[in-house]
């Protein structure tokens, strides 16, 4: 029987070992989850001239702090990157702090 | 085709005068409305310190100016201002397409709000004392504020 659907081997993930195998381990590292600010606070305009709104994302080394950490959806790190490069240009956020 | 709209900010040297600030100011005047601008806002936020040194200058002086007019006028501001030795930094940004999309944004959340309050059978304005009351700072908040890797 060429290509039986017995077990595993199909594409994704199967269900059994799902459901036995990964419950105690994760409840335990249970990690907030992570909200656009963004999105949450219904800011629409990301300005280059508010620092307050920015400072944030920028740490103290003066890179832009990565999605994943943040948790900024795509269109406002999108947005919040120009920004801040803006921000950058005229003096108001460093590009870099050593 | 309607104008367009820019803002223009500068920088002069933090030791420059208000008559040094105004002179350039009525320069960058006088080039706008020669070629059919106008200065929409003039906005002088004072000294600051600068995030990083420009030239040995630790502070500048900021002047944000929104400015209607073409790219045509905007290209030749620039150069101007590149010219100028009393500007120690500028840039133009074009702010009136962002401007459009935000406020189609923000009355479109306006209106969705109003036409599902209505279909639940309640006013479309907020009314005073109603929902949650503006939420002291809990430890539920998921929202990233800062620090934390």
């Amino acid at each position: 029987m060429p290509f039986g659907h017995g077990r595993g081997g199909g594409r994704g993930k199967s269900d059994k070992d799902k459901k036995t195998g990964e419950k105690g381990q994760r409840r335990t590292l249970f990690r907030r989850r992570k909200v656009c600010k963004f999105c949450a606070d219904k800011i629409d305009d990301i300005n280059y001239k508010d620092t307050k709104l920015i400072a944030p994302f920028v740490p103290e080394r003066g890179k832009i702090l990565p999605r994943r950490i943040s948790g900024t959806c795509a269109m406002h790190q999108r947005k919040l990157q120009t920004a801040i490069k803006r921000a950058r240009q005229i003096a108001l956020i460093p590009y870099v702090t050593d | 085709m309607a104008d367009r709209q820019y803002e223009l900010v500068y920088i002069l040297p933090p030791d420059s005068t208000e008559q040094q600030v105004a002179e350039v100011h009525t320069q960058i005047d006088g080039a706008v409305s020669k070629m059919n601008g106008a200065i929409e806002k003039t906005d002088n936020w004072g000294r600051r310190k600068l995030a990083y040194e420009i030239g040995h200058h630790k502070e500048g002086v900021y002047v944000l100016e929104v400015v209607n007019g073409t790219g045509e006028l905007m290209k030749e501001l620039d150069r101007r201002l590149r010219v100028m030795d009393q500007v120690v930094r500028h840039m133009i940004v074009r702010v009136d397409e962002e401007k459009q999309v935000v406020d189609r944004t923000r009355s479109k959340r306006q209106a969705d709000s109003e036409r599902r309050r209505v279909k639940r059978g309640l006013p479309p304005q907020r009314q005073p004392g109603e929902g949650r009351t503006t939420e002291p700072e809990d430890a539920d908040d998921d929202r990233f504020d800062g620090a934390e890797v």
